[in-house]
C-alpha cells in the first residue's frame, strides 16, 4: 500500500508511527492531551486547519514512534472522542493498517464526573471511570454514581 | 479468593436471589438454628450519615447470628472528620472486621471501599444512588406474603422521581414475568425517563396516573407508598404542596382490593394515616422485620457460612 501522506504536506512522511486523520478542525490539541502524547519520547506533528474535500477543514496528528508503543486501548479513546477519525498505521513509510474505531467499553481519566454528590468529587487519587451504558445512544455513565455523561467533546 | 460484595440489588442473579430469599424465610421460621452461626465474627457498620432503621437492622441481624458489631454512626465520630479517605478507612477496618456495611452521602463511596477491601462490603445506601438492602427487604416481604412475583400488579405511589427505593424495586421486579406496574404520582414527580424507557424497552405493561382512587387501585396486588423527601425539593413551598398530595386513609382502604398489601420503606410522614396501621393489609412494620431476616441471610451468604438443617 502506498502512503498518501508522502508528498501531500510539508511535514515529512513517517517511517513508522500513526497518522490520525479527519480530526474535526480545532480538536487536535484536545486529542494530544487525551492520548497523553506529551509523555511519549517521539516526534509529534500537529497540523491544524488542513484543507479537506470531505470536511472543509480538518486537523491531522502524526506520531512518529514504534507502532507498539501506542497501545490499542489508548487509541480506543479516539472512538469516544470522535469515531469518524481515521487511524492509519505506518510501517516502512507505508500504510499497513487502518484502525476501525469503535466506542470503548470503559474510559479512564478522560472525562470527569460532574455530579457533586459523586465520591469522585472528594476522594483523592481516584480514577474517573465511565462505562458504555448504551452503544446505540453513545451513552456513558460514571462507574461510581451512574450519572450520565452529557458533555460534548 | 476475592470477597464478594453487594453494591446493587441486581448484583445477584435471579437464582442467587431465590436462594437468598429462601434463606431469609428459613431464618424467619427457625431463628434458633442461626443463633450462633456468626460467633467470633464481627460486622463493622460505617455510617457516614445518620440512619436509624438501616444501621439498627444490620446490628440486630449480626447480633441475632451471634456475631459482634463495631463501627460509627456519623461522620463526625469517624476519621473522615480528620480528612481520611474512604480507601484508607476501609483498608484499616478490613483489619478489624469480617464484613462491613457502609452508608455514605457520596454516591459510589461503598464501591470505592469494595475495590480496596479485603472483606465483603455491603452498600447500606449511597446518597440518592443505591440502597440494595431495602430492595432485598421489599422483595422478601412481597414473596413471603404473596408467595411469588410472577404476574403481580404493583402500584407505586408518591414521589416516584427521587425515590431510589422505587427505581431499584422496579428494576428488580422487571426480572420476573408478567409483572405490571401502575405508577401513581403528581406530574412533577413522575419516574425518571430512564426508568420509563427501561419499562418500554422491556415490554412491561405500565400506566402513569395521578389519582389514587378505586379505578387506579382496582388491579393492585401491592401498593408501595413513598414519602416526599424534604431535602429533594428546591423550595419549601413545593415540598408543602407535595407532601400531602396523597394520604392513604381508612376511606381509601375501604375501596382498595381485599388482597392489596401496603408497603412503605419508612419513615412515613402523612402519606399513610395512622388509622390504617391496624388494617391487616398494612404490612410496613412486618416489612421492617423482614429487613432483619434478609440482612441476616445476606451476612451469612457473603461470609460463605452455611447452617446445616
Amino acid at each position: 500500500m502506498k502512503s498518501k501522506y508522502k508528498d501531500t504536506l510539508s511535514i515529512g512522511a513517517l517511517e513508522e508511527g500513526f497518522v490520525l486523520d479527519h480530526i474535526k478542525a480545532g480538536m487536535a490539541m484536545t486529542i494530544y492531551r487525551d492520548l497523553k502524547l506529551k509523555s511519549l519520547d517521539c516526534t509529534v506533528a500537529i497540523i491544524k486547519n488542513a484543507r479537506s474535500e470531505k470536511m472543509g477543514r480538518k486537523d491531522i496528528i502524526k506520531v512518529e514512534c514504534p507502532i507498539d508503543s501506542l497501545p490499542l486501548d489508548v487509541l480506543g479513546v479516539l472512538g469516544f472522542i470522535d469515531h469518524n477519525i481515521t487511524v492509519n498505521v505506518i510501517k516502512d513509510s507505508e500504510i499497513v493498517d487502518k484502525l476501525k474505531l469503535k466506542l470503548p467499553s470503559r474510559i479512564t481519566n478522560i472525562i470527569q464526573c460532574r455530579n457533586p454528590r459523586c465520591i469522585t468529587s472528594i476522594e483523592q487519587g481516584l480514577d474517573h471511570v465511565f462505562y458504555l451504558a448504551d452503544e446505540e445512544k453513545e451513552l456513558y455513565r460514571c462507574m461510581y454514581c451512574d450519572t450520565r455523561y452529557t458533555g460534548k467533546k | 479468593m476475592a470477597p464478594r460484595h453487594l453494591m446493587s440489588p441486581l448484583d445477584f442473579t435471579v437464582e442467587e436471589l431465590d436462594k437468598l430469599l429462601d434463606l431469609g424465610n428459613d431464618i424467619e421460621k427457625h431463628p434458633e438454628k442461626y443463633a450462633h452461626a456468626c460467633e467470633g465474627k464481627r460486622l463493622a457498620t460505617l455510617f457516614y450519615e445518620p440512619s436509624t432503621r438501616t444501621r439498627l437492622s444490620f446490628e440486630a441481624a449480626m447480633m441475632n447470628l451471634g456475631g459482634k458489631v463495631l463501627g460509627f454512626a456519623s461522620q463526625d465520630s469517624s476519621s473522615a472528620s480528620k480528612g481520611e479517605s474512604v480507601s484508607d478507612t476501609i483498608r484499616v477496618v478490613s483489619c478489624y472486621a469480617d464484613i462491613v456495611a457502609m452508608r455514605h452521602p457520596k454516591e459510589g463511596a461503598p464501591l470505592v471501599a469494595s475495590m480496596k477491601s479485603a472483606v465483603p462490603v455491603i452498600n447500606a445506601g449511597d446518597g440518592g444512588h443505591q440502597h440494595p438492602t431495602q430492595t432485598l427487604t421489599d422483595l422478601l416481604t412481597i414473596r413471603s406474603l404473596k408467595g411469588h412475583f410472577d404476574g403481580l400488579t404493583v402500584g407505586f405511589c408518591g414521589d416516584l422521581k427521587f425515590g431510589r427505593t422505587v427505581h431499584s424495586l422496579i428494576e428488580a421486579l422487571c426480572r420476573y414475568s408478567g409483572i405490571r406496574f401502575v405508577l401513581i404520582s403528581p406530574e412533577e414527580l413522575r419516574v425518571p425517563s430512564y426508568v420509563r424507557d427501561g419499562l418500554k424497552a422491556g415490554g412491561f405493561p405500565f400506566q402513569e396516573v395521578v389519582a389514587l382512587n378505586e379505578e387506579t387501585m382496582k388491579d393492585l396486588d401491592i401498593l408501595y407508598m413513598t414519602r416526599a423527601q424534604r431535602e429533594r425539593f428546591f423550595n419549601e413551598e413545593d415540598y408543602v404542596r407535595m407532601k400531602d398530595f396523597y394520604i392513604l386513609d381508612r376511606e381509601k382502604m375501604k375501596i382498595a382490593p381485599e388482597g392489596m398489601l401496603v408497603l412503605h420503606p419508612l419513615p412515613r410522614v402523612n402519606e399513610i394515616a395512622v388509622e390504617v396501621d391496624d388494617d391487616p393489609r398494612a404490612v410496613y412494620f412486618r416489612q421492617a422485620q423482614y429487613g432483619v431476616y434478609i440482612r441476616m441471610a445476606l451476612i451469612l451468604t457473603l461470609l460463605g457460612i452455611s447452617v446445616d438443617a
